[in-house]
Order: structure tokens, then sequence, then C-alpha cells
């Protein structure tokens, strides 16, 4: 454990002087001890709690993944991988993998860019940059409930402001969450607007962690704008990249809230993704074993995504 | 410090392990004793926990409120602590995992549909020999028959039906005056409804429709309601959506096609209805806004377009086609299994309190909920009601033609099936046939380990 790395284990010097241990040196033990009992107490209440609402749960759903358990039954019974084969060849399951991979790939890109691009445009000294810092940031305090629910009355066919402000300049009124081609499109509009200012305050960090006189030294050498961001700024903030993609991939996977909210995974569920998906099949239908089973597929696939991400990433990391 | 620093940090660490463990312990310990000392200390008062939903507008909690301390004044020996559990679907949930989680509430409102679920994950008891103590067959009688056929099971009673509705229409009878057509006779028929429709929609200047036609929700759950009116009005005897006992789905019959195409031209082909999924939430205000010229509706809203409508307002039954039906809905009171029988006993005391003909009136009065009960429509305050809001009365005529809605065992699951494949064919990802096939087969795929 890296606990006990803290602290170090008696000189070797003195252990080679004197076979017996003075005095001084049982002291030094019991006081090691007393310290890495100290440790172990404070480090205990994270570990019951990590150990009762991560492991275990972990734990149980691989159990209940190879159990049949819906409603009304008192056991759960035993079916191998069954469930993983009826998932497979089950064309919602399909469809709600092709949801995810796609909201994922319009929210995790387009946030990063826009936060990117937030940041650098307010990463410098004016008397509004204040304003408009908090302005980016405060969606992403807000309970996504609360944003949900505006974006609902934004979208609104006909009495909805979208429609109110499309109707003002004589174009027709729209139907984007009823649509199945429009609906994930327009939840990942709600979804970076949130999301963006999260990201921005990384990338901010990152960006005054970079020394200013490796800039003036390129303005100096004459190099452009354009040239200053892609062979500095960029690869500079590179740790912080991979950093907040992590965040942002694992983040469009979590949050579903505005899917529950808005839209409820229609029409059709062509606006159902991977945990909306457990949450109806955990709590709608009570099929504890498909849920488990899809939890278990969800775990394995942000596996796979941050591991790449830490390997593939790792060698264009340059560190101050 | 007047300690040592090793002594004060093993000091530290003990407090926060007492702290942290005395937080789970507090998380944990949310069962209230279901008892309580009254004020002279000389009997136990019984409290029992009652889960409801509301899914209508209007006063529902102060109403259930006053029910509950109404009833304790009469029986000072029980308390009935009313929970607010959300709409009847947050309810169904809060219900499931409330009996998973061993913290049952002792008696709940749920949707009547529930009642396959609740039999088959053996949450609730049955209530024959609560109804043969007190009460009997004179009681079960008065209550008609379209809502009583909700509560059986193999042959057995599990519910008492309490604040049940059923879909009816809703018009704006300037907006008739308007379009040219009689205020007061509503659309009889599907044909009707599409010439009413037809002449009630409403363009600006620009061409932009202002007032549709008519509005019908269908969202999921809301959608598979109205399409069992529907259903309904087209079978070729009658026909439900499903078998009585609730292991067999009738989705792709002819007729069903033939309902659902119907739909869908009310939106593509006569363009008497806005395209996309049209809300059930949206339709009382948007009708209350004139937006809509005819809106299905529960009977449930009755209060809130009274109280709100600035024009006249008229009410009919769902147009018919072969022949009139409608829908029911609405919650049945339910005793949770696991409580002992003096609990039980004191639940069912309170169901047949607030299931008294004039109790039963006064509700529907006061909330638009259609009273089950025979004898409350022959109450003063029920006859003095129509005579004031004579559009109430619609509801309880079309009571003959109301049968339940879609009732099946692992209903949540069946509904979403339903619903999906029709949003598709309303959408047009698929055609009428081809969704209602594909909900047929998917369904039946569901209910086999029921057969």
């Amino acid at each position: 454990m890296a606990v006990f790395s803290v602290y170090s284990f008696p000189k070797k010097d003195q252990l080679v002087k004197n076979r017996a241990l003075t005095s001084q040196q049982t002291k030094k033990r019991k006081q090691s001890w007393k310290r890495d009992g100290i440790a172990c107490l404070l480090l205990a209440p994270s570990l019951i709690f990590l150990t009762m609402f991560t492991l275990i749960p972990i734990v149980k759903s691989f159990y209940l993944s190879l159990m049949d358990l819906q409603l009304g039954m008192k056991k759960p019974v035993f079916i191998g991988l069954d469930n993983y084969t009826y998932l497979f060849s089950d064309p919602l399951f399909w469809k709600v993998m092709g949801n995810t991979v796609l909201f994922s790939l319009l929210t995790v890109i387009p946030s990063m860019v826009l936060g990117l691009a937030l940041a650098l445009l307010l990463n410098m000294r004016h008397k509004l940059t204040g304003l408009f810092r908090v302005s980016f940031f405060s969606p992403v305090v807000m309970p996504m409930i609360a944003v949900a629910s505006i974006w609902m009355f934004i979208y609104m066919p006909d009495a909805g402001l979208l429609d109110q402000l499309l109707k003002s300049f004589g174009l027709p009124g729209q139907i984007f969450l009823q649509r199945s081609d429009t609906v994930l499109p327009a939840l990942s509009v709600v979804y970076n607007w949130k999301e963006a200012g999260f990201l921005m305050i990384f990338f901010l960090s990152g960006l005054q962690n970079i020394s200013t006189e490796m800039y003036e030294a390129a303005r100096i050498d004459g190099a452009r704008k354009f040239t200053i961001f892609w062979k500095l700024t960029f690869p500079l903030l590179m740790p912080t990249t991979i950093f907040v993609s992590t965040i942002a991939l694992t983040d469009s996977f979590k949050l579903v809230d505005h899917i529950a909210m808005m839209t409820e995974g229609m029409p059709n569920n062509s606006s159902t993704t991977l945990l909306y998906f457990i949450y109806q099949n955990g709590f709608t239908y009570f099929n504890q074993g498909i849920a488990s089973t899809l939890t278990v597929i969800l775990l394995i696939i942000m596996l796979i995504a941050a591991s790449l991400q830490f390997f593939t990433a790792d060698s264009r990391i340059h560190y101050n | 410090m007047f300690m040592k620093r090793s002594t004060r940090n093993m000091l530290a660490a003990l407090i926060v392990m007492i702290a942290s463990a005395g937080m789970i312990w507090a998380g944990g310990d949310q069962e209230n004793s279901g008892t309580a000392k009254s004020s002279n200390g000389e009997d136990d008062v019984i409290v029992l926990q009652m889960f409801y939903p509301v899914q209508v507008g209007g006063p529902l909690t102060k109403l259930i409120e006053k029910l509950a301390s109404d009833f304790h004044s009469v029986n000072p020996t029980i308390v009935v602590e009313p929970i607010y559990t959300g709409n009847y679907d947050d309810t169904v949930v809060k219900i499931q995992t409330a009996i998973q989680g061993n913290t049952p509430p002792d008696l709940f409102l749920s949707l009547a549909t529930q009642r396959f679920s609740l039999v088959s994950s053996d949450s609730i008891i049955p209530l024959d020999d609560l109804i043969a103590m007190d009460g009997g067959d004179e009681y079960i009688n008065d209550f008609l028959p379209g809502f009583m056929e909700d509560s059986f099971v193999d042959g057995k009673i599990w519910s008492i039906p309490f604040q049940r509705s059923t879909q009816i229409i809703y018009y704006n009878k300037d907006a008739f005056k308007e379009a040219g057509l009689d205020p007061e006779t509503p659309p009889k028929n599907w044909d009707e409804l599409v010439a009413y429709s037809q002449k009630l929609v409403k363009k600006d200047a620009a061409g932009n429709v202002i007032r549709w036609g008519v509005g019908l929700a269908q969202q999921s759950g809301s959608a598979q309601w109205q399409f069992g009116g529907f259903c309904l009005e087209n079978s070729k005897n009658g026909e439900n959506l499903m078998s009585d006992d609730g292991k067999k789905v009738f989705f792709n019959t002819p007729e069903n096609i033939e309902a659902l195409q119907f739909q869908i031209d009310l939106q593509q082909k006569y363009e008497v209805m806005p395209k996309g999924i049209v809300q059930w939430t949206d339709l009382p205000g948007a009708f209350i806004e004139g937006k809509y010229g005819i809106i299905y509706h529960t009977t449930g809203n009755l209060a809130n377009i009274s109280k709100n409508a600035t024009f006249d307002f008229g009410t009919g039954f769902m147009p018919g086609n072969k022949r009139y039906g409608a829908p029911t809905g609405g919650g049945n009171f339910y005793i949770t299994k696991g409580i002992s029988r003096e609990r039980q006993e004191a639940a069912w005391k309170f169901i047949r309190f607030a299931t008294s003909p004039e109790r039963l009136a006064q509700w529907n009065i006061d909330t638009g909920y259609v009273a089950p009960r025979a004898s409350s429509f022959e109450t003063s305050i029920m006859k003095n009601y129509y005579g004031e809001l004579p559009q109430a009365e619609v509801a309880k005529e079309q009571l003959k033609y109301a049968k339940p809605e879609l009732t099946t065992y692992d209903s949540a699951r069946i509904w979403r099936i339903f619903n999906d494949n029709y949003q598709a064919a309303i959408i047009g990802d698929l055609t009428a046939k081809e969704a209602l096939d594909k909900a047929q087969a998917e369904a039946s795929q569901v209910l086999k380990r029921f057969q």
C-alpha cells in the first residue's frame, strides 16, 4: 500500500551498529506502528464507503449478470451467459449502443473544442473577463433537471422559445425532440451548453500554467498566432487535454438526467443511451439480471476507453 | 496543544471513524416503529403509512390530508400518514423499491393496471376475507362493473377502486360556433370527428395554424390509454387490447391496424392535428388557450378546465366507430403483504371510510375523477353538482361503454413495447402494420413466461 512508503524504514547503519535495539529504536518502531495505525483509521471511512458503494456493487453486478432475476421472482436463477447472448441478439440493444456512441461523438469533441476556445478567449486580463468566466461557468452549477426543464420549454413546438424566434423570422416551426433523426443532436446541444463551462475551467488552469517567457520568445522569433497555438500552446496543454477528454467521455456516458427529463428515450428509443437503458431495465421493468448485464458491459467499455486514452496519449505529453 | 501530536492524531482518527459510522447507522435507520403512544398513554395508536400519487392538476395533496385527518377524528386509535410519491409512474417505482428494501407502506394507491405485477411479485394481499368481515357483497356490488373488473386476478379481489377516470372529449363551443358547427352536438363518430376538425382548423395570414382541429396524446403512458378506446370502438366484437387474465395481447388485429392508420391520417392526411408526438401535459393548457378545438383527455381535468376556460366548453363521448368505447384509468387502494393482521384491519377501516358513497361523491366533485360506486350518484351532493356542471355527467354516462386499459403481467414493459412501436408509426419510421406486428411479437415474447 502506498501509505507505508511514506514512512521511512530504520536506517541500515543504525541496525548494523547494534544488534540489540536501543530504547531509542524501540520507541521509533512503536511510533511508526502508531503512525500506520492512525493512517488506517483515517483511511477507514473512505475505505468503508468505497467498499460498500463501489466495490461490492461491482461484484454483485457481475454476479447478477449471470442470473435471471425479473419482477415477481423470489430468487435469482442461474442462467450463465444467457443474458449476454440475449442482449447481443436484441436489435434494441444495438440501437441503444449506436445512440450512445453517436451521443458521445456529438458531445465529447464539441464540448472540448468549445471549452478550449472559451478558455483561450478568457485567458487574458480584461475588465470583463471575470464576468464572462462566471457567466460561462454558471450553467455548470445549475442542476441538470432545471436545465432540462428550461430547454424543454425552448424546444416546445409552437409555444416554445425557439419556435417563437423562428416564427418571427418567418421560418416554420420545428419538432426537434420528436423526430428520431434530430432528437440526439438537439439533446447534445443542451449537454454541450452545460458542459463547456466545466471543461473551460480545466483548460484555463492548464493555460495559466504555461510560462509567458515561451510566448515572448516565440513572438520575438516572429511566429504567427496560429503557429504559436498549434506548436506551443496545444502540445503544452496535452496533460490537461488528456485529463479533460477522460472527464468528457465518462460524463457523456454518465449524465442522462436530460434524457430522463426531456424525452424518456422517445421517440421509439431514438434517444435512449446505455445508462438510461440500464435505468429502464432496473427500475421500470425491474429486470435485475438484464440491468446488471448492461452495467457490466458499460463498465468494460469505460475501462477500455480509459486505458486507450492513457496508453496512446502517453507519448504525446510534454511535461514542463 | 496540551497533548502529544501522535495522541492528537489518534484521537482525530477515532473521532472521524465514529462520526462516519454514526452517519451510516443514522442513514440506514429510516423505519418508523409504526406505533406511537396516544396522548392519554392508554392504547397504542397505530400509524399507517400510505403512498399516493398525483397525476392530475388540482389540490389533491390537501384533499388527501383532509381525508386522513377526518378519518382520525372518527378513529382516534388509527393515524394514516399520507406520503406523496410523484405521478403514477414514480409511485410504481417507489412502491417496488420500498417493497424490495423491506420498508413497504401499509397501504397505497396505485394504478388499477398494476394488479398483475403486484400479485406476481407477491406484494399485496387478497381482500376477500376483509370484505367478508366488513362490507360483504352489498359493498362490492355497489361498485360499477366497468371499474370493479380491474380488481380481479384469478377470481380473487385484490384492490378497491377509488379515484377512477375515463377519457372523454372536451370541445370549445365558441370555436364550434365560429366554424359554423352546432355547439350542442359534439362529433359522434370518426367521420364526424374528421369533418368537424377540418372545419375547426384556423390559420393566420401567413398560413400557420393557430388552432388545430383535434388533440390526442401520444407519448409513452398516454398513447396506450387513448388507443384502448379506439380499439374498443373498432374491434369486431368489442375485444380489448388484451385478454382478461392479463396473459395475452391482441395488438395487430386488422381492426387495430385500421385504428392506428386513422390516427396517423389525422396528422398526415387530414392535417387536423400537429405532426410529431403530441404531449399529454400540453393539451389542457393549449385547449384553454384556444389552440385546439377538441381534445381527448381525462375526466380528471374537468375541474381544472371548468375553472380556467374563458369560453363555453362542452364534453362528449369519445367518438365511436362500430360502437362507442372508452378506456378506464385511475387508481385503486391496495394493502401491502407482510404487515400484521391488526394493521391490515386498520387499513381496511380507512379504505371503507374513504370509499363511502358520500366521500367518493365529494372526491368526484373536488377532483373530477369519477366516483366508482353507483350509490354515489344518488347522493344529493352529486345531484347538485350535475345541476351546476352538466358537463360532468358525460363521463358517468360513458361508463357503460368503458373497459379497462391495457393491463397485463409485466405491464411496465408491455406498455413501453406498445408505446415505442406506436410512436414509430406516428413519426413514420414504420407503417401501422409493421409497428403493430412488431409490438405483438415483442410483447408475446415477454409474456411467454407467464403462460
